[in-house]
C-alpha cells in the first residue's frame, strides 16, 4: 500500500509538472482528439509535447510491458494514474485502434518480431491502424465473411471488400480479418493478417450516415500482396484472435458514452440549461425523474465496469463474456442518456446547421447514438451470448 | 479494488453455509404458519450470535469483530437468498452503527455487548406516515424536568415486537421538514405510556405501530447531541438501507437462479422453455440488471467503511437500484414459473412478498433517485 502511495505522489507530482495546462481541458469534439499516425498534423504544439513525453514514459500504455514501449505498471499502478489523471482534467495523449485493439492481440498471439516491429510504433502514436472486419451482408454474423487470401507462395493475394471501417481513409494500416480455407466450417477457415492501405490494390470510400457524418468507409482490396510474414497467429485459426478482440471491443464500446456530454449527466446537463428550483430539482419534473433514473443506473453501471476490472485483475484473467453484459448495458444506457438530452434540448435540438448549435451538435450525436446498440455485435447478439454462454440456456 | 477480500469471501461462504442448513425459506414459512409472536426464531438469532454475526459493526474492546459494512452486508445478502427472519437489521447494523458511533460510555457499556452476546433486540424508529420520510418527523420531545416527555405516533417499526429498547428519533425543535432540531433517544420498549399494536405484515416479519403519549426519558437516554441528531439519524438509515439493498441483491440473486433452473427444466410445445429466444432474451436482459446491482450494493458498503457519513450518495445508489432489480427479477421469476408462480406452495411468492417490503423500508427507488439527483445537482 505504501509503495502505491508513493507511486501516486510521484505520479502526480510527474504529471503537475509535465501535462501542459491546454491539455488539461475537455477535448471540444472528435476534431480535438489525438490519434497520431503518418500523416498526423498535430493541433497544438501542447499536443504534441504531452503526446512526447507520455510516449517516452511509457504512459500511453502504461500496462503494456516496457520492451514494447509500454510504461510495465500494475493494473493498481494504471488505475492510479488514470484518476491522476482525471484529478487534474488531463486528456488522452493519444487514442488508437492499435492501443484498444491491435496491442493487447498482438500481446496475446503475435511472434516476438510482430511485437517489437508494431507495439513500440503503436505505443508513440507513429502508425495509425483500422480494423477490417465487418463485410457488407455480414453483420454480426461475422464468422460469414468472404474476404479471400489466396496463396501466392511467399504471400497471399487479398481480394474483397470490408465495411464500416472506421477512419480507413486515415489509417496507415489495418488488422483484417480474411479467408484463408472456403472448404472449411466457417469459424476455422478464417486468419488474420496485417498490411499497408497504401499498398497496391487498396481503396477506401467514406459512408454517409443519418448523423450527415461519419468515421466508416467501405474498403476494397483488388488482389493486394501481403507478405506471409504478415499473418499473425495460426493459419486458419484467426478467429480466436478475432473473439479475443471482439471481447476488448464490446468493453470498450460499452464503457464508452459520455462524449459530448463531456463527463456531465443529462440530468446535469439538463439543469443547466433548463433550470432548478429554490431546493436545487430540475424545473422540468417528467425529465427529471428519468433523468433520476437514468442517473442511478450509469452509476451503478460505472461500478460494474469498475468491479469486473477489478475482478478480472485479481483472478489474472480478462473480462471474457462478461464483456457482452457491459457492451449491451452501456450502449443502451448511452442511448437512453441521448434521447434524455434531446429532450432537455427542446426546439434548439432540431437544428442541423449553423454556428450557434455548433453544426446540430447535439442531434447529431443522438442519431449516431442509435448506432451504439447495432455496431460491435448488437444487442440482440449480447443478450444471445449472454443467455447461452453465462446463463447456459439450451439452444433451440 | 470492487471484489471481496479472503476474510469477506471466507465470512461469506460460512454465512451462506449457515443459512442453508439453519434457516432455509422452510424456517420463514414455519414462523408464518406457526404465527411466531417474535416474527424470527430466537434460538436461531443466539446462533448466529455464536457465529459473530451480531458483532460484526461492535468495535473489538466492547466485545465485537469490527467486521465492518463489506461483512454485515455480506451475512444481509445471504440471508436475502434464503429470506432469513431475524432481527439482524434492527439490531447489528442500525443499533450498533448508533451506538458504537454516537452512544456515551454508559450506553456503550449496557447495550454493546449485549448485542455482541445476542441478548438485546433494539428497535428503530423513524416513519410516523405512510412514506419514508425523515425529515418530515413530528414527534414531540419536549423538555421536562431533566429529561424530555414523548408525544406522538411511529409506524412500521421492524422487530419493534421483540425489542428490549427503541431508537426514537424525535423532535426538541425546527418543525417537521427541517434537519435541524431532531434527537435521537433511546427508549425502554416497557417504558410506561407506550402502546405498542402489533402489525400483521407482507413478509410475515411483523412489526408495530408505537404510540408515545408522554412517555418521559432521562437527559441519559439520549443518544448523541440533543437538537442535532439529523447526521446521525442519516448514519443509521444508511447502513439500514445499505443492509436491506445487499439483501435485496440476495433475494434478487436467488429469484434469478431459482428462474434458470425452471427454465432449464420445464418442457412445453416439445422443448425446454429456456430455449424461447423471447424468455432467453428476458432472462439475460434481467441477469444484467442483477449484476449491475451487486456492484452498486459493493460499492455502497465499501463507501460506508470508508467514511460513514459520506456514503450517502453510493446508499442511495444501491437502494434505488436493488429495489428496482429485486422487483423486476421477482416479477420475471413469477411470469416465467407461469401458474405455478403464484401457488403458495412454491417460494417464488415469499420472494416477491418480502422484496415489496425491503424496497419500502427507509425509502423506495424513487426516494433514492430523487436523492441521487440532488446529489447530482439536478
Amino acid at each position: 500500500m505504501d509503495a502505491l502511495d508513493a507511486f501516486r505522489r510521484e505520479t502526480r507530482a510527474w504529471l503537475d509538472a509535465n501535462c501542459p495546462l491546454e491539455m488539461r481541458t475537455p477535448v471540444a469534439g472528435d476534431d480535438d482528439i489525438c490519434w497520431g499516425g503518418r500523416n498526423w498534423t498535430f493541433k497544438s504544439e501542447a499536443q504534441k509535447v504531452w503526446l512526447t513525453r507520455m510516449a517516452a514514459r511509457g504512459w500511453t500504455v502504461p500496462g503494456w510491458p516496457k520492451e514494447y514501449g509500454g510504461g510495465g505498471l500494475s493494473h493498481e499502478e494504471v488505475k492510479v494514474l488514470k484518476e491522476e489523471m482525471r484529478a487534474i482534467g488531463a486528456r488522452s495523449p493519444l487514442e488508437s485502434f492499435g492501443i484498444w485493439m491491435l496491442g493487447p492481440a498482438l500481446l496475446a498471439f503475435g511472434s516476438e518480431e510482430q511485437k517489437k516491429e508494431h507495439l513500440p510504433r503503436i505505443a508513440r502514436g507513429e502508425i495509425r491502424w483500422c480494423q477490417g472486419y465487418s463485410e457488407p451482408n455480414a453483420g454480426s454474423d461475422l464468422a460469414s465473411l468472404q474476404t479471400r487470401a489466396d496463396d501466392g507462395g511467399d504471400h497471399f493475394v487479398v481480394t474483397g471488400s470490408k465495411i464500416w471501417t472506421s477512419y480507413a481513409d486515415k489509417a496507415d494500416m489495418i488488422f483484417c480479418l480474411v479467408r484463408t480455407d472456403f472448404s472449411a466450417p466457417k469459424h476455422l477457415g478464417i486468419s488474420f493478417i496485417l498490411f499497408d492501405m497504401t499498398w497496391p490494390g487498396v481503396s477506401t470510400k467514406p459512408i454517409l450516415l443519418i448523423s450527415g457524418k461519419s468515421p466508416f468507409c467501405e474498403t476494397f482490396f483488388d488482389g493486394v500482396k501481403v507478405p506471409k510474414a504478415n499473418l499473425v497467429g495460426t493459419l486458419n485459426r484467426g478467429w480466436d484472435i478475432a473473439k479475443y478482440l471482439l471481447t476488448h471491443e464490446r468493453e470498450m464500446i460499452g464503457g464508452g458514452g459520455g462524449g459530448l456530454l463531456g463527463g456531465r449527466s443529462p440530468g446535469q446537463v439538463a439543469a443547466s440549461e433548463i433550470g432548478t428550483d429554490a431546493e436545487g430539482r430540475l424545473a422540468d419534473p417528467f425529465l427529471r425523474a428519468d433523468a433520476a433514473r437514468a442517473e442511478v443506473d450509469a452509476l451503478a453501471f460505472a461500478a460494474t465496469m469498475t468491479r469486473y476490472k477489478d475482478e478480472a485483475a485479481s483472478g489474472g484473467k480478462g473480462v471474457g463474456d462478461k464483456s457482452s453484459v457491459l457492451k449491451y448495458y452501456g450502449t443502451e444506457l448511452n442511448k437512453r442518456r441521448y434521447e434524455l438530452m434531446m429532450r432537455a434540448a427542446g426546439h434548439e435540438g432540431l437544428e442541423w446547421e449553423g454556428a450557434r448549435t455548433n453544426d446540430g451538435e447535439r442531434p447529431r450525436g443522438w442519431l449516431r447514438t442509435k448506432a451504439n446498440s447495432i455496431e460491435g455485435g448488437t444487442s440482440e447478439v449480447m443478450l444471445d451470448i449472454v443467455a447461452k454462454r453465462l446463463l447456459q440456456l439450451p439452444s433451440a | 479494488m470492487l471484489v471481496l477480500n479472503d476474510d469477506q469471501v471466507m465470512l461469506q461462504d460460512a454465512a451462506r453455509g449457515f443459512v442453508s442448513e439453519k434457516a432455509p425459506v422452510a424456517a420463514l414459512r414455519k414462523i408464518r404458519d406457526e404465527k411466531i409472536a417474535d416474527g424470527f426464531d430466537r434460538g436461531l438469532w443466539r446462533e448466529m450470535a455464536d457465529m459473530g454475526w451480531t458483532g460484526v459493526l461492535v468495535p473489538e474492546d466492547h466485545g465485537g469483530l469490527g467486521f465492518g459494512y463489506v461483512g454485515a452486508g455480506v451475512i444481509c445478502e445471504e440471508m436475502g437468498r434464503t429470506l432469513t427472519a431475524s432481527p439482524f437489521l434492527s439490531t447489528a447494523v442500525m443499533a450498533a452503527t448508533a451506538l458504537s458511533r454516537a452512544g456515551s460510555p454508559a450506553q456503550k457499556e449496557r447495550w454493546l455487548p449485549a448485542i455482541v452476546a445476542g441478548e438485546a433486540v433494539i428497535a428503530t424508529a423513524v416513519d410516523e406516515g405512510r412514506r419514508h420520510d425523515p425529515a418530515g418527523i413530528a414527534m414531540r420531545a419536549e423538555r421536562h424536568g431533566n429529561g424530555f416527555r414523548l408525544t406522538g405516533t411511529k409506524t412500521y417499526v421492524v422487530d419493534g415486537q421483540a425489542a428490549d429498547a427503541v431508537l426514537v428519533a424525535a423532535r426538541t425543535g425546527g418543525a417537521a421538514g427541517e434537519a435541524e432540531g431532531l434527537s435521537l433517544f433511546l427508549v425502554d420498549a416497557k417504558a410506561r405510556n407506550l402502546a405498542c399494536e402489533r402489525l400483521s405484515t407482507l413478509d410475515s416479519r411483523g412489526a408495530v405501530e408505537l404510540t408515545f403519549d408522554g412517555v418521559e426519558v432521562t437527559a441519559d437516554d439520549v443518544v448523541g447531541e440533543v437538537d442535532d441528531g439529523h447526521e446521525l439519524l442519516e448514519m443509521v438509515l444508511g447502513a439500514g438501507r445499505a443492509g436491506l439493498a445487499a439483501e435485496l441483491s440476495g433475494t434478487a440473486q436467488e429469484s434469478f437462479t431459482r428462474t434458470m433452473a425452471y427454465l432449464k427444466e420445464r418442457k412445453q410445445f416439445g422443448r425446454t422453455i429456456g430455449a424461447f429466444q423471447a424468455l432467453q432474451h428476458r432472462a439475460a436482459h434481467l441477469f444484467c440488471e442483477v449484476e449491475i446491482a451487486r456492484s452498486a450494493v459493493l460499492a455502497a458498503l465499501q463507501a460506508l467503511d470508508a467514511d460513514p457519513a459520506g456514503a450517502s450518495l453510493a446508499v442511495s445508489v444501491a437502494k434505488a437500484k436493488a429495489s428496482s432489480v429485486a422487483r423486476l427479477a421477482a416479477q420475471e421469476a413469477v411470469q416465467m414459473h407461469g401458474g405455478i408462480g403464484m401457488t403458495d406452495a412454491i417460494d417464488i411468492g415469499l420472494f416477491m412478498k418480502r422484496m415489496q417490503v425491503a424496497s419500502t423500508l427507509y425509502g423506495d427507488a424513487d426516494f433514492h433517485a430523487d436523492r441521487v439527483a440532488l446529489a447530482r445537482g439536478f
